[in-house]
């Protein structure tokens, strides 16, 4: 087994990454002392790829998602775009990263302004950036965005506000704003998770199609697994645990064979819309169910206390790395490192 | 069995012996400006049996929380709750619930009925420690001594698996979303109601602390016994915890029936097109269909049937009439009641999980 903390582990097969984050790394001050918000993680996106960040509340994918926007500068490693460190960018070419990786909030309701019209909040940066000439040409553009993002016809939504949609049009407007500048990489952070299930695969199918049919890439990221298998199914997936990523893997395999303890826990606890196959599921046992703070990490492998396959003196004792486990797929625990992992029963 | 109306005839069949709650033509109106009003529930009829745990599942704004809270007498003030509402007490007392004032109806709440509220962070006092919570409760509603008090907590904690010693001497905001959640399901508790609602009792809560509910709620109702509405738009979870599903659309109670039927025979379009809508985690990639459009607003239903414009099954017939919610299997003890008239065309073709 090769230990691959240097970042390969991350990397799609072929073809050059678009965007890669590079041990980066986030420490915050907070009142108990500095908290490493992420830690020394390695992420990349090719072109027209999703990837999905999974975690439970608090494992720092949002803090993650800012510094692959660029809203927020690594306190540790590198972001790169297109081959180049974004904060040594010069300012019209980090302007222009800015313009190719957008990102889009949890809350419809907080991104968008409520004093505009769904037609200037679509045409503002059109016209800002100088993407279209004239306010005849940004308003043609925002009729077709509207029309890419499912909100038909057009003309129904151009002339409301914010306040006047239901969450999932909002969702959607948000959506067509981020296309306005032509992003190649849309950052989803739980864009989803606020709306209803129907509405939610419908917004989904809509990015999917954004994802076939123009290309774009996507950094995707929720807390549900479903929603993650469903979205990403084609890409890869990367569970955080407390800032650091736990494992990673093309997300079939991540989803039918997890193998970090925790990956395994998470995807046990989910329930089914199936009451038969819902109600015999095993479920990974935990030891705890306390998350602990960050600024008081475990020793080792923050995982340990709660983990059921805690071993004492090896779990408590190493940070694990993350170490490929099977052909693109690694894992950061020190018992599966040393056992391997079983296949599922098929 | 003495037929009154289609609704109690229909209502009475599921389950075993007397429904511990008997619902009738239950309407709920929220006054929104002067002399404007929407209805929110829509005449709904519903039995709980003992024992009995009953998912009311829907997409949001379909009026599951006003259901819930109607039900206990806790509407806000603008929201006027009417029909008939009965409750059999173990000790074959009847109970009239909208007719309840006064020292009745605090009697009923806590005692005979008690509700989780949805957003747990909102139903604690945060200047008050959970000991003051549970001290404030249990003397609002009993005589019991400070140390009984004190034991009676102790004990409920330890069966939502919390330990007394740490979490009585916090405050709310010391805990983590599932603690608190937990604490709410051991205070609804306390005085032993024979009706638990819980509204969204794991949304907005981590999947492992979602999962650690799930299996608490499991466990409680095993040991303590009673019967349970828990309110959801999570399908999943319906399927883990619930004997009985009903989904509500547009303040109607359209599909009814035992869990295995709901998820595997589901006979109401919009049933079907929710659970179409989930996701599975088991399994290959799964085809998943959304319902088209949204909710219908209260103020402005449609015509006929709530759901027709959403519906794939509509017809003509949909948009003039709105069809009752009528019984589809006569084998006692498994009802299964649907409000469409295309119900014969609805099928779910189940995955296969692999
Ligand atoms: N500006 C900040 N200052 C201090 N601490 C912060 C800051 N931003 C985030 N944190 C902390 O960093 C950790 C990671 O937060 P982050 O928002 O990235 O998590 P998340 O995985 O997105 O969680 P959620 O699912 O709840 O959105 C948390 O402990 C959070 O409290
Ligand atoms: N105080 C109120 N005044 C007026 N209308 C109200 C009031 N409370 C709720 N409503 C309306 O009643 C309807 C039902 O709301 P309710 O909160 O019961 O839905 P719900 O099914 O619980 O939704 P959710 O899943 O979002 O919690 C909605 O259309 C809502 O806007
Ligand atoms: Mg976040
Ligand atoms: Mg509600």
């Amino acid at each position: 087994m090769t230990a691959v903390s240097e970042s390969p582990a991350v990397q799609g097969e072929g073809g050059k990454p678009l965007m890669t984050l590079d041990g980066v790394s986030q420490v915050f001050d907070t009142k108990a002392g500095p908290i490493r918000a992420v830690d020394q993680a390695n992420l990349s996106i090719n072109p027209g790829e999703v990837l999905c960040l999974v975690g439970e509340s608090g494992s720092g994918k949002t803090t993650a998602a800012r510094m692959a926007a660029g809203l927020t500068r690594p306190s540790g490693g590198q972001v790169t775009y297109d081959g180049q460190d974004i904060w040594s960018l010069k300012k019209n070419d980090f302007k222009d990263f800015r313009r190719s990786v957008q990102y889009v909030h949890q809350d419809p309701y907080a991104s968008l302004n409520p004093t505009r019209t769904i037609q200037q909040t679509l045409t503002a940066p059109l016209l800002k950036h100088g993407v279209v000439k004239g306010k005849q040409a940004a308003a043609e553009r925002a009729y077709e965005l509207l029309t890419k993002v499912d909100l038909t016809p057009p003309e129904n939504y151009l002339s409301k506000y914010p306040h006047q949609l239901s969450g999932g049009q909002r969702q959607r407007v948000a959506v067509a704003r981020a296309l306005t500048l032509d992003p190649k990489i849309i950052i989803a952070d739980e864009s989803t998770s606020m709306l209803d299930v129907s509405i939610r695969i419908s917004v989904l199918a809509m990015l999917g199609r954004l994802r076939d049919d123009l290309g774009v890439g996507f950094l995707f990221i929720t807390h549900d697994l479903a929603i993650a298998k469903y979205f990403g199914w084609r890409g890869r997936t990367a569970v955080m645990y407390l800032g650091r990523i736990v494992e990673f893997g093309p997300t079939p395999r991540i989803i039918n064979a997890p193998t970090h303890p925790y990956t395994r826990a998470l995807i046990d606890a989910i329930p089914e819309p199936d009451p038969d196959l819902t109600r015999t599921k095993n479920a990974e046992s935990l030891r705890s169910l306390e998350i602990p703070s960050l600024a008081h990490l475990p020793s080792g492998c923050a995982f340990h206390p709660r983990c059921g396959q805690f071993e004492e003196g090896l779990c408590d004792g190493k940070v694990p790395q993350l170490v490929q486990i099977r052909p693109g797929q690694s894992a950061a625990c020190h018992v599966v490192a040393r056992d391997g992992a079983d296949e599922p029963a098929a | 069995m003495t037929t009154t109306s289609p609704g109690a005839a229909r209502a009475t069949r599921g389950g075993s012996g007397k429904p511990l709650l008997s619902i009738r033509d239950f309407k709920v109106e929220y006054r929104t400006g002067s002399g404007t009003t929407v209805q929110a529930v829509r005449g709904v009829d519903l039995d709980l049996y003992p024992g009995e745990s009953l998912a009311l599942v829907g997409e949001s704004g379909c009026g599951k929380t006003t259901f819930g809270l109607g039900l206990l007498r806790l509407l806000p003030r603008l929201g006027h709750a009417s029909g008939q509402v009965t409750f059999n007490r173990g000790d074959g007392t009847e109970i009239d619930v909208l007719g309840l004032d006064g020292r009745d109806l605090r009697q009923f709440r806590w005692r005979d009925a008690a509700m989780v509220f949805q957003g747990a962070m909102n139903a604690f006092n945060p200047v008050l420690k959970i000991r003051g919570h549970m001290h404030d409760t249990m003397r609002a509603h009993t005589k019991a001594t400070k140390q009984e008090i004190e034991e009676r907590a102790a004990e409920l904690l330890r069966l939502v698996r919390l330990e007394p010693e740490r979490v009585m001497d916090s405050y709310p905001h010391e805990l983590s979303g599932g603690m608190r959640q937990r604490v709410l399901i051991a205070m609804s508790l306390l005085l032993e109601p024979e009706v638990l609602i819980l509204d969204e009792p794991t949304t907005a809560l981590d999947i492992l602390t979602q999962r650690s509910v799930v299996d608490v709620l499991h466990e409680v109702r095993e040991r303590l016994g009673f019967s349970m509405i828990f309110i959801s738009h999570d399908l999943s979870l319906a399927a883990e915890l619930a004997d009985r599903v009903a989904t509500m659309y547009a303040g109607r109670i359209i599909e009814t029936g035992g869990v295995r039927d709901m998820f595997y025979k589901p006979r109401h379009p919009y049933t079907l097109g929710l659970i179409k809508a989930v996701p599975p985690i088991v399994g290959d990639l799964p085809d998943l269909e959304s319902i088209p459009g949204g909710p219908p607003s209260l103020a402005n239903l449609p015509k006929g049937c709530a759901f027709h414009p959403r519906c794939k099954f509509a017809t003509d017939e949909c948009q003039e009439v709105d069809p009752p919610l009528i019984p589809i299997t006569d084998e006692p003890g498994d009802a299964h009641d649907v409000a469409c008239i295309h119900s014969d065309e609805v099928h779910l073709e189940r995955r296969t999980a692999s």
